[in-house]
């Protein structure tokens, strides 16, 4: 037998080991995968072996392989066998390759619960630290629930290595198995003063971790960690520690105030970088929790500030990094001190690192003035010319329009100037959703300002007419789709509109943006749009010669599109087909465009809706021109241009939401049939428009002649209809387009041929001129509306340029009584969602841990969660309600009886040994309850004790403790410090 | 926490990683490659942090890279972990494998990752920072290695005879670059 074994070992020996196969790869670099996969064949061969040392050896070359990307999961066997060998060598292996290979998912898992156990608690160190390493890796749920006791005695071992690794251990334990965290909660606290330093460093570590994401649970633990803050001298713990209270201070000002003085020292004295750059970190943490009113505020404010100066000028680009990282913090709260450093910022928008220009850029947002702003773009846009990583660029444009559009434009005085730079944009090289983002913007100042909508509109031909010359690229094709709307919605001018039709609907052909332009059924609309503005003030006019010119425009220019391979394009095409070849028909019955018209004229209802009208008939179409206009078309035109009445306005983002449910709404109801079908005849779809499209065979209805004031009447009724009616769009105020005349500087609208200068320069330069002229009278006027600006210092003296800056309408819709707000919260998967637990309160004795009796969780253990989660909320409500002090004495008495009746219980339990909890653990499983019971005696007994000393969290615990029923050391406190504690909330006035 | 750690080299070549977040095996191999892709196109002289990278992590996440002669180190870190110290965390560990190899250099890291991985096991245990002191750290690994020692006694004597024949012909293949700046960067140190 033996000899054997000596002679597998010396064939074996010949085997590839793992030098040889990184050889072997690097010398067949030409046929890698070929060698790789013959590798793997021999590798499969040796797992099949008996002997461990083979198997090793393999699972050592699988680990390679993984790193080269190949998938070893179907190894996760062997790899178990070797890990589970008694050899350290071996497990080292084999430990190696299960972290990098396994994790939670996998399957096989379980197989390895007991060994891990075994060498969790191995006499060697080192072997349980591996175990520790490779657990950490792989860590399941069933993992964490059934090895977390072993874990916790491991955090009380005598040896610091198995203490410090046990400690890390907990975090994950924690992150998969969240009930650990209450029972572990106590001993983690422990280890914050453990005598070894490493220790201490990886419980800190810990408790960062967890308070970072549920800060307010480790309120209580902020006296330990000043202690520590101000007795250590380990940099990387005092940067974990004042990260953490960066992360406490938001909820506790108070703790705030007496951090100042301690960091300031602190930057003051350390040499450490990464020191300073904490302690600056958490100071404006502080600053921002507080705001103002603290002594020393402004001077705390101008050191960081300082400081932060001196990072940003260092030669070192990581500092220059964080400095400008850190500037963005401030930048927040206090942005006048920022702004003095607007030279510094700008500065670093030409630096030639992307990171820093990425940052200065992040800055920017509250650099910019009105003074400034087309200064700032101008340099963005050179930035944009010349910027090749799309990432870079993305953030550019991202960044333009944030400082332009923030709060509600606020920088923004000239309104042409910032259409002009987004049509600039729009021609560079960008991507779908830049040309996504331009569009929102055209379409929003469009909505917003009312008197650049002409320019806009101008713009906007501009834009099409040029998408209709080449085939536009993919940002301008997403433009043209704001670009048409906003062009159909607020032009004015005649000579525009007759130019636009015909390049609108030469978008709108397949060939101009490809078959997925989103643009083109808009473009179509928008094409008919026009053409009913132009026929109006052509009618109005009396210019019939003119309607019928626009009306063969537009019906040869959709033509084309009535056999489009768009569905929405052919649709809208037909409309307009039919709409036009109507009104045409009307003037000139005999006209050849109306040859392949497919509607048949419904004459009769016509005739009848002019009669209802009031107007004269002329069948014969010979109009006098001398006549009323309207009886051009027989106000045909007149209502073609009604299906486009009534202003956009902005809507709110939540609009739709806050609309109230009706009073008279049961959804749970039926629906009658006969009221549906009532309904559905007489419903809100019918328009005027319709009506004149119903053929004369579907029409159900009689068609009534009405009296003129009949007809006033029937349209009141429904414009009142339609006001209640949540779905159409109000129509309060007149088409603003009609009236708003500004006076415009006259621009020639072609693109330059000068490359250089952009058409946006030109502001700025009139901009410059102008300011130099008023610099010798500025009028100080005060502005109206102080309230919505933020950085209301730094620009005060604008107040010359708000003379020409536009009114900008604010906000959005809302249904009637909504108030916008954002109490939305997104939901999102988080693992530290479950640890987000009351730390402060006493364990119960379902909490306890006794993973080695109970391997397999109880049927009810489902239960026992949502009793907790009963219990927290009861409590929670207790909390709030126990500040009616009238209810204290009642409850104080009952308290009293509670105390009196556990007395005993204490008093029995006192003779119980120094046995520890996890000791305990290990008895078997008839002596289960007694176990547990002893063992949560026994914490809460240590609970107490700890208590005693640490005065500080009395307060905290005291509040938690009356609502606990079970809970046995309220008796100390009710008699210190019971009534005093009611108002404070947490323990930070007693930090020093 | 840091999320992964990744050593490769100049032509994005893997050299030694560790996800303390799982991700398959075809991921991995894609967050190297663009790791590299958008470490390599930067300049020496230029900070060494990154945002974005978009397989890896998101807005709260960076990379925080130091160059060493053909080797990248790479750590991909959250908020919760200082800039600085990740920086000087890069520096123990190529300090900490200088001591272990004698003058580290690519080749050490390709022929023995698993020595790698075990330094790196005593400086970063489940994506949180363990130990930062070098001493601490060369002690715990050269008792490791005395265990490892004392199993392997005679028995492995032969198979060590053959390796080190196999290996004559290695100083041939050693063309690998050394990494001439560490002394230098060493004297750099800030922490």
């Amino acid at each position: 037998m033996a000899l054997k074994k000596v002679k597998g070992n010396f064939e074996r020996m010949f085997d590839k080991n793992l030098t040889d196969l990184v050889r072997g790869i690097r010398n067949n670099k030409d046929n890698e995968a070929k060698y790789i996969a013959q590798c793997m064949e021999e590798i499969k061969v040796e797992l099949r072996q008996d002997n461990i040392g083979v198997k090793a050896n393999a699972v050592a070359k699988l680990t390679y392989l993984q790193m080269l990307g190949y998938d070893i999961s179907w190894a996760i066997f062997n790899i178990i066998e070797v890990m589970s060998s008694n050899k350290f060598t071996f497990k080292r292996i084999g430990y190696l390759a299960a972290s990098q290979s396994f994790h939670a998912d996998s399957e096989l898992l379980m197989l390895t619960t007991n060994m891990i156990r075994k060498d969790l608690n191995a006499q060697n160190q080192y072997e349980a630290g591996l175990a520790l390493s490779g657990l950490s890796c792989f860590i399941s749920h069933d993992l964490a629930r059934d090895l977390a006791n072993d874990i916790m005695t491991l955090m009380s071992s005598t040896k610091p290595y198995l203490r410090m690794k046990a400690v890390l251990m907990m975090y994950k334990v924690f992150l998969r198995y969240p009930e650990a965290l209450r029972p572990a909660f106590p001993k983690l606290k422990e280890k914050l003063e453990d005598p070894d330093p490493g220790v201490q460093s990886a419980a800190v570590n810990v408790v960062c971790e967890l308070a970072r994401k549920n800060p307010k649970n480790y309120l209580s633990l902020a006296p330990v960690f000043f202690k520590l803050m101000t007795t250590s001298t380990n940099n990387w713990m005092l940067i974990k520690i004042i990260k953490l209270f960066g992360a406490l201070t938001p909820l506790e000002p108070r703790l705030g105030k007496k951090l100042i003085e301690p960091l300031t020292n602190l930057i003051h004295s350390t040499t450490a970088m990464s020191l300073l750059y904490e302690c600056i970190n958490t100071v404006i943490a502080v600053l921002i929790s507080i705001s103002s009113g603290m002594p020393g505020h402004a001077a705390s404010v101008q050191l960081c500030v300082q400081k932060l100066r001196i990072l940003i000028e260092d030669s070192d680009q990581n500092l220059k990094y964080l400095g400008l990282l850190a500037m963005s913090r401030i930048l927040k709260s206090h942005p006048k001190s920022v702004q003095a450093h607007k030279d510094l910022v700008l500065a670093c928008l030409d630096d030639k690192d992307e990171s820093i220009r990425l940052r200065a850029l992040g800055l920017l947002y509250g650099m910019v003035s009105k003074k400034n702003l087309m200064e700032i773009v101008k340099k963005l846009m050179m930035h944009m010319e010349r910027a090749e990583g799309t990432l870079y660029r993305d953030e550019l444009l991202t960044r333009m329009i944030e400082i332009c559009s923030q709060n509600n434009y606020q920088h923004v005085v000239d309104f042409e100037w910032y259409i002009t730079v987004l049509a600039e944009l729009t021609e560079m090289e960008t991507s779908a959703k830049h040309g996504c983002m331009i569009a929102a913007q055209l379409t929003e100042v469009g909505a917003r300002v009312a008197q650049t909508r002409g320019f806009a509109a101008r713009e906007c031909a501009a834009l099409c007419a040029r998408a209709a010359a080449s085939p536009p690229r993919a940002a301008s094709r997403e433009v043209l789709y704001a670009a048409a709307y906003v062009l159909s919605e607020y032009c004015t001018e005649e000579d525009v509109m007759r130019e636009s039709i015909s390049a609108l609907t030469l978008c709108a052909s397949a060939d101009a943006g490809g078959p997925h332009m989103r643009a083109r059924a808009v473009c179509v609309h928008a094409a008919l749009k026009l053409a009913a503005k132009l026929l109006r003030a052509f009618e109005l006019r009396g210019d019939r010669r003119s309607v019928i010119a626009v009306l063969h425009e537009i019906l040869a220019g959709v033509r084309p599109l009535l056999c489009s391979e768009d569905m929405e394009v052919q649709e809208r095409a037909h409309n307009t087909t039919a709409l036009m070849s109507l009104v045409l028909r009307r003037l000139q019955p005999a006209d050849p465009a109306l040859a392949d018209a497919p509607l048949e004229p419904p004459s009769d209802t016509l005739v009848d809706h002019e009669q209802s009208n009031g107007l004269e008939k002329n069948e014969n179409g010979e109009i006098n021109e001398e006549e009323s206009s309207k009886s051009l078309s027989g106000g045909l035109i007149e209502e073609i241009v009604s299906l486009f009445e009534g202003e956009l306005k902005p809507v709110a983002p939540k609009a739709q939401k806050k609309v109230p449910i009706p009073a008279d709404l049961d959804l749970n109801q039926w629906l009658s049939r006969d009221r549906w079908s009532s309904d559905s005849s007489s419903s809100e779809g019918e328009d005027e428009g319709t009506a004149l499209f119903t053929a004369p065979q579907v029409d159900a209805k009689p068609v009534t002649q009405f009296t003129p004031e009949e007809l006033q009447m029937l349209r009141e009724a429904r414009r009142q209809e339609q006001a209640n009616n949540p779905h159409y769009l109000k129509d309060d105020s007149p088409r603003s387009y009609q009236q708003d005349d500004i006076p415009i500087a006259e621009i020639a609208l072609e693109v330059p041929l000068q490359v250089q200068s952009k058409r946006s320069d030109k502001y700025l330069i009139t901009r410059e001129n102008s300011k130099k002229a008023k610099k010798e009278k500025r009028p100080s006027k005060k502005r109206k509306n102080k309230i919505e600006r933020h950085f209301s210092e730094s620009d005060s003296d604008d107040g010359a340029d708000r003379v020409g800056r536009p009114a900008v309408a604010e906000g959005g819709e809302l249904p009637d009584g909504a108030a916008p707000s954002d109490d939305e919260q997104s939901l999102h998967d988080d693992p530290h969602r479950a640890l987000d637990l009351d730390l402060d309160l006493p364990l119960r004795e379902e909490e306890l841990l006794s993973s080695r009796i109970q391997q397999y969780p109880l049927p009810e253990s489902g239960l026992l969660i949502k009793k907790k989660e009963s219990k927290k909320n009861k409590s929670s409500e207790k909390r709030s309600s126990e500040k009616s002090s009238h209810k204290k004495k009642v409850k104080n008495s009952k308290r009293n009886k509670e105390i009196d009746l556990m007395l005993p219980e204490i008093a029995n339990n006192n003779d119980l040994g120094d046995n520890l909890l996890i000791e305990t653990g290990e008895d078997n499983a008839p002596k289960n309850d007694l176990t547990i019971d002893d063992a949560s005696d026994k914490k809460q007994r240590e609970k107490l004790k700890t208590e005693k000393h640490k005065k500080s969290k009395k307060d905290v615990k005291d509040k938690d403790s009356k609502k606990k029923k079970t809970s046995k050391k309220d008796k100390h406190e009710t008699k210190i410090g019971y009534e005093e504690a009611l108002g404070i909330s947490t323990p930070s006035k007693e930090v020093i | 926490m840091i999320k992964a750690i990744l050593v490769f080299n100049n032509h994005g070549k893997p050299r030694l990683s560790k996800f303390y977040q799982y991700f398959n095996e075809d991921m991995q191999q894609q967050i190297i490659k663009e790791t590299f892709q958008l470490v390599s196109k930067r300049d020496d002289n230029v900070c060494n942090f990154l945002e974005g990278g978009s397989l890896i992590g998101g807005s709260d996440y960076k990379l925080i890279y130091r160059h060493y002669a053909t080797l990248y180190f790479v750590f991909c870190v959250d908020s919760s972990e200082s800039e600085l110290g990740i920086l000087d965390l890069i520096q123990v560990f190529v300090e900490t494998l200088d001591k272990c190899f004698e003058n580290v250099c690519e080749l050490d890291l390709i022929f023995h990752a698993d020595a790698a991985h075990q330094v790196l096991d005593e400086l970063v245990m489940g994506g949180m920072v363990l130990q930062t002191n070098m001493a601490d750290i060369l002690c715990r690994l050269h008792e490791q290695n005395k265990m490892q020692k004392a199993e392997a006694g005679i028995s492995a004597a032969p198979a060590r005879a053959v390796s080190a024949v196999k290996s004559m012909n290695l100083p041939q293949q050693l063309r690998d670059m050394r990494l001439p700046d560490l002394p230098q960067a060493i004297k750099d140190l800030k922490f």
